[in-house]
């Protein structure tokens, strides 16, 4: 791969609807302001510009994308352009002939979420009676004959139960088991005082983690994102700004990443009056922060900028105030002393509630 | 662990495209693409399930006339092993 940008996957994000209240969700928080959503046509039209760009793979997210009806006429439009197609959803609802609609209309992968191993605590994160169901169509989507991802977020709360997250993964014959520790943007840093683990916890976590990939190497793919609080260097987010991934918003805006409409003084375009060539190519957005030239110190002369991309800046937007500064997880960051702080406070472990995702803004 | 009389397949999470850029077959899975050297795309073709590995080997030795026997199956083995491993190739039971 050269190193001029080139997007590979879309992360197509067809609404913010979603029947889960999930305390560490990832969308923005303002998501009423995003309720006009793009139809069906229009979808279509922006898989294939996006292939035409080079792009292949799809991934169908939101919110929940099975609450829009059209899911198998997107995943249809996407298998006729050859890209691979995952669907993300938290599996409410997702009945078992939904499941064989979208098996016949060629979805690749099947991602379900599942937030605990037992379902009060997991229905407790979701804020919705939710785990049976999860399982039901995970073993409805196996016996399908799907490939099953199976996708934990991790947490203060179920770092602990590791081992049986696996255990129950093994037990639903998944094919692949994604361990992600939560990414503390949107919803997730609201709630950071009650989701954050100590090092010990997270030591403990890979540790185990690390046992699973090795033990069961041939047969289920182990990985393990790592809490990058507990980093020494930032995340490669989205493998540099505007450099792999192109993101499109429910009501159609075209970002670089998940949360980049959130950060001041920057402006998108809409595939509503765009083309993706035109904005990917040209957008003053996507050039932003495209490779080093905006880069401050210490990025700016350090060797890792390469390899990290000065990390994620909708982090360092929202923990200094300032989208151009190195990200706060890098311990050559000026403002460092913000995650020692949050370190410091989940080893204090003061009690916190959670503040459930909704579609009002929260405060 | 993939060996000479094994039968492999592509895994059912895995599936090959053409790159439209730089034309080379590329293995896609979920979040993720690898990108195959013409050789490697001409071996992994011939994962149907239906070939074993000495058969593909056979099939590449007409075409590498230059490379001896044992190289080309072991190279072959190496290939499909890492990618066994990486769970998009396994063995049909």
């Amino acid at each position: 791969m050269t190193d001029e940008p080139r997007p590979y996957t879309l992360i197509a994000e067809l609404t913010y609807r979603c029947p889960l209240r999930c305390v560490y969700c990832s969308n923005p928080l303002e998501l009423d302001r995003h309720r006009r959503e793009l139809d069906t046509a229009t979808w279509l039209r922006v898989l294939a510009e996006a292939e035409e760009l080079g792009v292949v793979q799809v991934s169908l997210t939101g919110g929940e994308p099975c609450v829009r009806d059209d899911l198998e006429e997107i995943v249809a439009g996407a298998r006729r352009l050859d890209l691979y197609t995952n669907l993300a959803t938290s599996a409410v609802p997702l009945p078992r002939e939904r499941l064989e609609r979208l098996r016949r209309a060629g979805l690749d992968n099947v991602q379900i979420s599942i937030q605990d191993v037992a379902a009060k605590a997991s229905d407790e994160v979701a804020g919705l009676a939710s785990f049976e169901r999860k399982l039901e169509a995970a073993r409805a989507a196996k016996e399908i004959g799907f490939p099953l991802t199976l996708n934990f977020v991790l947490h203060r709360g179920n770092l602990q139960r590791i081992g049986e997250v696996i255990a129950l993964a093994e037990s639903l014959d998944a094919d692949r088991l994604e361990l992600a520790n939560t990414q503390y943007v949107g919803w997730a840093l609201l709630n950071r005082a009650a989701l954050l683990p100590t090092r010990e916890q997270l030591d403990a976590a890979r540790h185990t983690a690390a046992a699973a990939r090795e033990r069961l190497k041939g047969r289920m793919e182990v990985l393990f994102v790592t809490a990058d609080y507990y980093s020494q260097f930032p995340k490669a987010c989205m493998d540099g700004w505007g450099r792999r991934f192109i993101l499109i918003s429910p009501d159609g805006l075209v970002l670089p990443c998940h949360a980049a409409h959130t950060l001041p003084g920057l402006s998108f375009e809409n595939v509503r009056n765009r083309s993706l060539a035109e904005v990917w190519g040209s957008s003053p957005s996507f050039a932003r922060f495209r490779g080093e030239d905006w880069m401050p110190e210490p990025c700016r002369s350090c060797e890792r900028r390469t390899v990290d991309f000065g990390g994620c800046r909708c982090q360092a937007f929202l923990l200094t105030g300032d989208a151009t500064a190195t990200d706060p997880v890098c311990s050559l960051s000026p403002h460092h002393h913000a995650i020692e702080s949050a370190r410091a406070e989940a080893r204090a472990a003061v009690p916190a509630s959670f503040v459930y995702r909704s579609m009002k803004a929260a405060t | 662990m993939i060996s000479a009389a094994s039968r492999p397949q592509l895994a059912a999470k895995a599936r090959l495209r053409r790159d439209r850029r730089t034309d080379r077959l590329m293995i896609l899975y979920p979040e993720k693409g690898i990108e195959l050297s013409p050789t490697a795309a001409e071996i992994v073709r011939l994962c149907t399930g239906e070939n074993t590995v000495a058969e593909i080997v056979e099939r590449l030795g007409a075409s590498y006339a230059t490379a001896d026997r044992a190289t080309i199956e072991r190279e072959v083995l190496d290939l499909l092993n890492g990618l066994a491993d990486r769970c998009l190739i396994e063995e049909r039971s």
